[in-house]
């Protein structure tokens, strides 16, 4: 018998904690598990560290009060180049800011995956990073002596990922141009930890049909909990499946204008459950 | 036939690129876009360029429906750092604050810890900077990005890469493409120098919205025009919707 990984956005908050460092794939607002992070924003896990290449699903979690501390290269909705609640967290000094070059930010992720305390680069050198974050260390290269930043392996507790299919035991496949870094993610967090959501989960044998055998870059060795969830990107882009709904992204954006319309945002599209979110969006 | 400003705009970006050769030339931003892709149909034909998402394109027009790209390579994002970490990429990156010696800012304005205004963050400024040539586009040209010093440095400029001797051998800040003027960084210690003004614009404006000392000569140029070649493929070719014209309208 094989084992099924199957289990609910719910079944995936119940093995978060409060205080863990979790990492979200995609990339600004493309490919988001945004139905396990309204998931999470409904909970009452809090006092997060969140690792990012930020978008809706950092802004979210910050205007929910669930963050602590933000990691990150960047944050963007992609067609509105700010993230509004991101930026209305870092301004009322709400949240710890941890920040990296995306170059460091892909190392750190390796160095978790491969299990070495750090790998080096160039990148940093001379610049305010090094100050404004003091993780990030200079050390003379054992070979050549060549002065090289250290970039320390990102300590996870756990990863949330959005791929477009999977099989029930954890396989899985992105369709779209870019993997961004969902599979280095699976690969950094600690076994027990490491979970998606899919549009659809076929059977292992119709899986790699579904695409092209490149895009099958999930294996059930990276992942412990699989959660159907079509429409869980939603709004984020998730191509080819639906493309990213721009008037929803707007209104999620204004509701960072005042308390009072987050408070409305956040009862009409968060409080209300998965399932009444995707039939008030695909009605 | 009229030039307008935003099309000295494109020919002076695709100047920054000229020499290159076959590397990942990446203009961010709509005019800079047009400009590489002016360069390249034109005077430096072997650049490799992205269509902005995960491919390298081969075609002419700054923007190609999905279906009528000519791709080349798939470029995720993660293959990004093999050009840059190798020494092949040229990028030209915008600039919410920059300085005399071409240090960017585009993460925050104020205090970094508790910043007035929070922007994108470090993004790629750092790894960009210390291992490839970079330039930028600016197209609102002001006292407020033209800063005595920048609140947060993400790209280094010219001062801090000579401090750093070895390290920083790999930095050149090679051109600020801005909708007044051009600069480069030709001078002893590596400050800013006005190279050329656009049509319509004197060196008093030039001076007049930059808030520190510019290196300037004794007859600066003006900045080139295009050629009726160029003129014909940024129309018709590259920009036939005239994007360019609405990130920078015509002074008149």
């Amino acid at each position: 018998m094989t084992a099924d990984k199957t289990m609910t956005p719910t079944d995936v908050v119940s093995r978060l904690r409060s205080g863990m460092t979790i990492a979200i794939g995609g990339w600004a607002s493309r490919r988001k598990p945004m139905a396990l992070v309204r998931a999470l924003a409904r909970s009452d896990v809090t006092d997060l560290t969140i690792v990012t290449h930020g978008g809706p699903d950092l802004g979210l979690l910050c205007a929910a009060g669930k963050v602590r501390r933000a990691v990150y290269a960047f944050v963007s909705l992609d067609t509105i180049p700010l993230e509004p609640h991101f930026r209305a967290a870092r301004q009322s000094g709400a949240i710890e800011d941890e920040p990296y070059d995306e170059g460091l930010f892909h190392l750190a992720l390796q160095a978790a995956a491969w299990r070495v305390p750090f790998l080096p680069s160039r990148a940093g050198l001379g610049s305010d990073l090094l100050r404004d974050n003091p993780k990030l260390a200079t050390f003379p290269s054992p070979v050549g002596g060549e002065e090289l930043v250290a970039v320390p392996a990102f300590e996870l507790d756990a990863a949330l990922c959005h791929l477009n299919r999977a099989d029930r035991r954890g396989n899985a496949m992105f369709l779209g141009p870019d993997i961004y870094w969902d599979d280095l993610m699976l690969q950094a967090a600690p076994t027990g930890g490491r979970f998606i959501s899919t549009e659809r989960i076929v059977a292992t044998a119709d899986l790699a049909a579904e695409g092209c055998i490149h895009q099958l870059r999930v294996s059930r060795m990276m992942v412990d909990g699989v959660v159907e969830a079509p429409g869980g990107a939603h709004p984020t882009l998730c191509d080819p499946d639906y493309p990213r709904d721009e008037e929803a992204q707007r209104s999620y954006a204004a509701s960072a204008r005042s308390p009072e319309a987050w408070a409305a945002f956040r009862a009409e599209w968060v409080d209300v459950g998965e399932d009444d979110y995707q039939r008030k969006v695909w009605s | 036939m009229t030039v307008t400003r935003a099309e000295v705009c494109v020919v002076a970006v695709a100047e920054a690129f000229r020499g290159d050769g076959e590397i990942l030339a990446n203009p961010i931003g709509t005019i800079p876009m047009i400009g590489g892709r002016l360069a390249r149909a034109t005077f430096e034909p072997d650049l490799c360029m992205t269509d902005g998402e995960a491919a390298l394109v081969a075609n002419d027009a700054a923007t190609v429906a999905a279906g009528d790209r000519v791709v080349e390579y798939w470029n995720p994002y993660r293959s990004m750092f093999d050009w840059v970490w190798s020494g092949r990429r040229h990028v030209m990156m915008g600039a919410t604050q920059i300085d005399r010696f071409g240090n960017q800012n585009l993460a925050a304005v104020g205090d970094y810890a508790r910043p007035r205004v929070q922007l994108l963050g470090y993004r790629g400024a750092p790894g960009n900077t210390i291992n490839d040539p970079t330039s930028y586009w600016v197209p609102n040209h002001g006292p407020k990005v033209f800063v005595e010093a920048v609140d947060t440095v993400c790209g280094i400029g010219g001062d801090r890469a000579a401090a750093l001797g070895e390290g920083g051998r790999w930095v050149e800040i090679r051109r600020v493409v801005t909708n007044l003027a051009v600069f480069d960084f030709a001078t002893p210690d590596r400050r800013m120098r006005l190279a050329s003004v656009h049509p319509g614009v004197t060196v008093d404006d030039v001076v007049a919205a930059t808030g520190f000392d510019l290196a300037i000569g004794d007859d600066t140029p003006e900045s080139r025009l295009p050629t009726d070649e160029e003129l014909r493929l940024i129309r018709e070719v590259i920009d036939p919707e005239g994007a360019r014209e609405r990130e920078v309208p015509d002074p008149g």
